[in-house]
């Protein structure tokens, strides 16, 4: 039988605020433990929340970069369930009015097909606190400086069918929030997290099968990796006769396997109920106008002005404009370069993003700023430098000994163009090697191309890599007849 | 609406309340009424009333995002019952 997958994701995007979402507790992440609780998130009696205005207003610039509606009134409620890292026993979360409303978003596959995703809804929650359970011996250790840290948990619908479509979903959410500033993205520390509802039905069945809720995923590698495994596991379910039960499911990557975490026959009853201690939040329409007009480019659109505006690849500029801070830094050195796009494309892509992956760090603690890369390209450009003299440029440039130009002018790594020097470098190496000349001249026409190559290696050698190549290669063929 | 005592018996389990086998009749009687009462108010014809979230009927004034809380960790955790190197400490719990 053939089977149709059905995918739906939940993301939990941690807001970059300064201060939590009810509380002025700081959120920095990685402070000591319960060094960032205050009386607030400890859920002490006799505190009040009061809620934080920025974590409102990204809300709202999500919604609006995804084409959601915003709600002009939104209510908070109480999710209610014990758990040591939720000292209240309720979390304050959102359920009968959300902030952010029905929205879509565009997603492209690897064939080059595009495909609309759509977004059920997003609301604002806090976070919980993390419980340690190695260390403590006999008792599990509680560190609430996460809990009250914002939240917007961003809800598909059940719109992907295959772990392809959910991935490029999930990359698009996390180029928009990290475009928007509001998140960070971080998967490891856990700023970004997902978690997928997978099911699988005969193709051509309208009804949905019983579903799995997939947890503990958080690199794009172990979702699609958990996403394929759970598909088998549950075409081989029904295969063999059996039901899939819906249940939740904690993907283990060093196995390559889901295993059930808890059943929903023991189904939490959150008893959802509206927040006393808030009132609800009003937005009106200036404010939502306000934040749609400072949104920034998006990354659809600044992939689309690449391809238009700079002529480069589609695949070129969807990798350039993945991550914003590559793309500006991009557009800086394009500037810099006089506008030579597709050069400035190849070493942003290429040498600096293998030099940035090495030290793994970010574009922006980049060791080459835009304006030297741009300012070496030039040089290629013009012919100052060769491309493979352009890398040891670079290397120096990394290891801070100044701008392309200097660098040039202290190592004596000017090109040699001079048409004069040119022909008495070839002329030397020709006269050198008679026997190569002969066997040169013998070749037939095809075989020729590869014994020049000789040639141009001696040449290159003896001129130290400065000499143009292509001069080099016009003159020999011109003497070697 | 008429609940019976496995219903009152899910709402202390939910609640993690421990309540007495001789207690229950009393809660079930109690919490039936308040329930029956719920059902009187359910007869108001509410069409086109907004539902209301909050009794008052303002809105929330919202904070400006400044860290305004130092570390009072050592204060609070002098009432805690069990503290290990700055964390709170439960018995064991892994799902």
């Amino acid at each position: 039988m053939e089977w149709e997958t059905v995918i739906g994701l939940e993301i939990h995007a941690q807001l970059a605020t300064k201060s939590k979402i009810f509380s002025g507790a700081s959120t920095t992440y990685g402070a000591e433990a319960n060094t960032q609780a205050c009386a607030v998130d400890l859920g002490l009696p006799g505190v009040l929340p009061v809620i934080n205005q920025q974590a409102i207003e990204m809300a709202i610039k999500f919604g609006t970069a995804v084409n959601a509606h915003i709600a002009d009134k939104s209510v908070f409620a109480r999710k209610n369930y014990f758990y040591p890292d939720l000292p209240k026993g309720y979390q304050i979360s959102q359920f009968e009015l959300p902030i952010v409303g029905h929205g879509e978003i565009e997603i492209q596959l690897t064939d080059g097909s595009k495909k609309i995703i759509g977004i059920t809804r997003a609301h604002l929650e806090e976070d919980a606190g993390k419980s340690v359970h190695d260390g403590f011996f006999d008792n599990t250790g509680v560190d609430l400086n996460r809990a009250g840290t914002p939240l917007i948990e961003i809800v598909s619908e059940p719109d992907m069918r295959s772990s392809e479509e959910a991935i490029a979903y999930l990359k698009k959410i996390h180029s928009i929030v990290r475009y928007l500033k509001i998140c960070d993205g971080n998967m490891q520390e856990g700023s970004f997290r997902c978690d997928a509802n997978v099911s699988v039905r005969p193709k051509g069945q309208d009804e949905l099968g019983t579903r799995t809720e997939l947890k503990n995923l958080n690199s794009f590698k172990y979702i699609e990796q958990a996403i394929e495994f759970e598909i088998e596991r549950q075409i081989e379910v029904i295969e063999s006769g059996g039901k899939v039960v819906q249940e939740t499911r904690l993907y283990d990557p060093n196995k390559n396997e889901t295993r059930t975490m808890r059943s929903k026959e023991e189904a939490n009853d959150y008893r959802y109920f509206p927040d006393p201690d808030l009132l609800p939040v009003c937005i009106d329409q200036e404010t939502i106008e306000a934040i749609r007009k400072e949104l920034p480019e998006l990354p659809e659109a600044k992939r689309d002005r690449f391809i238009k505006e700079f002529g480069l690849s589609e695949y070129d500029s969807d990798v350039l404009t993945s991550n914003r801070d590559q793309a500006e830094y991009f557009e800086s050195v394009v500037n810099a370069a006089n506008g030579e796009a597709k050069l400035s494309a190849n070493w942003v892509m290429g040498e600096l993003s293998a030099v940035l992956n090495k030290s793994n760090i970010d574009i922006t603690q980049s060791p080459v700023s835009a304006e030297m890369l741009g300012g070496m390209i030039k040089r290629i450009k013009d012919n100052t430098i060769s491309g493979n003299i352009a890398k040891q440029v670079f290397e120096a440039m990394c290891n801070g000994e100044g701008s392309a130009d200097e660098i040039i002018d202290n190592q004596g790594l000017k090109q040699v163009t001079d048409p004069g020097a040119i022909e008495k470098l070839v002329d030397d190496v020709i006269d050198a090697n008679p026997d190569q000349v002969k066997q040169y001249q013998q070749a037939p026409a095809e075989k020729q191309g590869k014994l020049i190559g000789f040639f141009v290696g001696q040449i290159m050698k003896k001129s130290q890599g400065k000499a143009n190549p292509q001069q080099v290669n016009e003159l020999l063929q011109e003497k070697l007849k | 609406m008429s609940l019976n005592k496995s219903d009152i018996d899910k709402i202390a389990w939910l609640a993690r309340l421990s309540i007495s086998e001789e207690d229950t009749p009393n809660y079930l009687h109690d919490v039936s009424n308040i329930l029956d009462l719920v059902e009187t108010m359910n007869t108001v014809d509410t069409e086109n009333i907004e539902p209301l979230a909050h009794p008052l009927e303002i809105t929330a004034r919202l904070r400006e995002d400044k860290v305004t809380e130092t570390d009072q960790r050592e204060h609070f955790q002098k009432i805690a019952p069990a503290v290990d190197n700055g964390h709170y400490l439960v018995p064991k719990v892994i799902e």
